[in-house]
């Protein structure tokens, strides 16, 4: 079944005169489960085609239908309650709110899907120790490393039973070893949970984690090839 | 939609990362919450002064004093010339409705001596109804009767301070005083009155009758005459029905025409306190006004940290908007900060407020009453200021784009 329906998707940015076009024409499918890493140079048009598949922004042009919902022009606040629902986001720069501690963090997107405190409580400490980090919970970011943050912001993008994790570069701020730990986890969540990931990423061997690579020049769809996932 | 407890755990966590600012934003509103809370006590102080002055000078209270004298086209004052009479005053008594008692009155100043102490006092000379006109009972002995005032009797009632001055505090009672070399037995104490509305002792007077005042202490230029008449209405509500009354009987006793000027002048005295009741309370809403203003700037003061605090927290908002935050879900936690706020200042303003009341009454002497209602006013105000200038600040966070919000560094 598709989670992902793209169809001539096209986003147009109008600077002064002339028109931008950062995305064209683009249409692509992905199955539920699938592990896609998307491809490209500075300005290829792939942060906006993430953008709008996490539903942060609208296409300028096509349809998007994600989990059979379209999502072309519906409003705002449907489209915030669709990131909270069906999309998991890892950032590269992790993106955990400062001073509040991994627990809160985590429990924050339950916070605005209007769970109660016990059951945020428990399904939050549910995830921290699904990522590794039992006995964590009441740190601070900054009383983190790199890879125990970005794992608190995994554990922030499941626990709301999304179906998809959209991920931007996650392992950009890390090491070797601890880039490759966290798409270990990212695998094993794709393998046993059936989660769809998507990641963007510029480095070969992070895109060896994938079964699937898209690539993007100029804003539109260059090459889409399948391989075998790195273990 | 999130729960209100959670947008206030959510706010009070992010005024307390920054408690310093916090503090100082807060003094604004604690400012103008204090102000108001203190400036309305001392507003509303001298009004109850003024209220408790009206009910010791005796209420419902109307005076009639003689008209003035025009000698050869020189206008004298007023009670230059002397008309009243203790007829009138029987008239007015016996014929005008609205009124519940009356006391002719004719007075004048006299030393006054009680074995070796003497001392310089007004005398007033009257009727027992003067006691019901001022509303004024006696703290000892008993007053003189109507059969005092017909037979002129030389008996006086004291005044408290002529009691301390020439008694000190030996008791009074039945003892002889000599009112211009005129002994006088005293039969009664006045009880303690104070100040008069204009600064005078009221307590510094003795009242004998008024028939013995006219024939053995201050003569009269025609018999029967009075220098003031006192009369009491029945209620506030009779005021101004008992003014007419005694205007038209007057009149119709003085054979005044209709083009002729009144030979006679009815003030009331009570009308007069409540318009100065009236000025006292148009000071305190001016003396509230001015203190709302600091409440204002102290708003101000939370619109602008809020609006710092929205620029700071852009890519916490962005966080929050990816994560599933609805547009109302941001603009109610900036709301219930800035209200926070607010109301945390409100509260210790309201400790402010107190305090600073009383220490102007220690310190200046001036009377303050805290009234409940300036304590409620001034919390609900702080509070709709903190919604009223935390609500732009708050708009404009959660019309954020989020792909902005994000990368903001």
């Amino acid at each position: 079944m598709a989670i992902i329906e793209a169809s001539n998707l096209s986003m147009t940015y109008r600077l002064g005169d002339i028109d931008l076009h950062a995305l064209s024409n683009l249409t692509l499918t992905i199955e539920k489960g699938e592990f896609v890493a998307v491809m490209g140079p500075s300005g290829s048009g792939k942060s906006t085609f993430m953008n709008i598949l996490g539903c942060l922004d609208r296409p300028t042009g096509g349809t998007y239908v994600l989990d059979g919902q379209e999502v072309g022009d519906i409003s705002r606040d449907d489209l915030a309650g669709i990131r909270n629902k069906k999309i998991g986001f890892v950032f590269q720069g992790f993106n955990l709110l400062p001073r509040t501690s991994a627990l809160e963090n985590v429990e924050l997107p339950m916070l605005y899907a209007g769970l109660s405190q016990a059951e945020r409580t428990k399904k939050a400490m549910a995830a921290l120790k699904s990522v590794g980090l039992e006995g964590r919970e009441h740190h601070h970011p900054n009383q983190l490393s790199g890879g125990q943050q970005q794992r608190v912001a995994i554990a922030r993008a499941l626990v709301n039973d999304a179906p998809i994790i959209l991920a931007d570069e996650p392992t950009g701020n890390l090491d070797t070893k601890t880039s490759n730990e966290i798409m270990e986890l990212l695998v094993k969540l794709n393998n046993d949970e059936n989660i769809t990931v998507i990641l963007v990423t510029h480095e070969n061997d992070i895109a060896a984690y994938s079964r699937r690579v898209i690539r993007f020049v100029d804003g539109a769809l260059v090459s889409d090839t399948r391989q075998e996932q790195r273990r | 939609m999130i729960s209100f407890s959670s947008t206030f755990k959510l706010s009070f966590r992010a005024l307390r990362v920054n408690k310093m600012r916090s503090a100082l934003t807060m003094l604004g509103i604690i400012i103008g919450v204090g102000a108001v809370i203190a400036m309305l006590a001392v507003g509303t102080g001298a009004s109850s002064q003024i209220t408790e002055q009206i009910s010791k000078m005796g209420s419902n209270m109307i005076m009639i004093v003689p008209g003035t004298t025009t000698a050869g086209g020189v206008r004298m004052g007023a009670g230059t010339q002397s008309t009243l009479t203790m007829d009138d005053a029987a008239a007015i008594q016996k014929e005008c409705s609205a009124v519940s008692a009356v006391a002719p009155v004719h007075n004048g100043a006299a030393q006054v001596v009680s074995g070796h102490l003497n001392w310089s006092t007004g005398i007033t000379g009257t009727t027992p109804g003067m006691l019901e006109v001022r509303d004024w009972p006696l703290s000892a002995g008993r007053p003189f009767t109507d059969q005092d005032v017909r037979s002129a009797t030389k008996v006086c009632l004291l005044g408290q301070t002529v009691v301390d001055n020439l008694f000190g505090s030996a008791d009074p009672l039945g003892q002889i005083i000599r009112i211009k070399k005129i002994p006088f037995t005293v039969i009664g104490v006045l009880g303690p009155k104070g100040q008069s509305p204009n600064g005078q002792d009221q307590d510094d007077t003795i009242y004998v009758p008024v028939t013995t005042a006219q024939k053995k202490l201050f003569g009269t230029t025609m018999p029967g005459m009075v220098r003031v008449i006192m009369v009491k209405a029945k209620s506030a509500a009779d005021l101004a029905v008992a003014e007419r009354q005694i205007n038209d009987l007057l009149k119709q006793r003085h054979h005044i025409g209709p083009r002729q000027d009144n030979d006679f002048t009815v003030r009331n005295l009570t009308q007069m306190m409540q318009a100065a009741e009236q000025s006292s309370k148009v000071m305190t809403m001016l003396l509230g006004a001015i203190a709302s203003v600091s409440l204002l700037v102290g708003g101000i003061g939370i619109m602008n940290i809020m609006l710092v605090s929205v620029t700071e927290r852009t890519r916490e908002i962005g966080i929050r908007m990816a994560i599933g935050a609805k547009t109302w879900d941001i603009r109610y936690q900036f709301i219930i900060e800035a209200l926070t706020l607010s109301m945390i200042g409100g509260t210790a303003g309201i400790a402010i407020g107190l305090g600073g009341s009383k220490v102007l009454s220690m310190l200046a002497g001036w009377p303050t009453v805290v009234s409940v209602p300036s304590i409620l006013l001034s919390f609900g105000f702080s509070g709709l200021i903190g919604i009223f200038f935390g609500y732009y600040p708050a708009y404009k966070a959660s019309l954020l784009d989020p792909i902005d919000a994000l990368r903001y560094e």
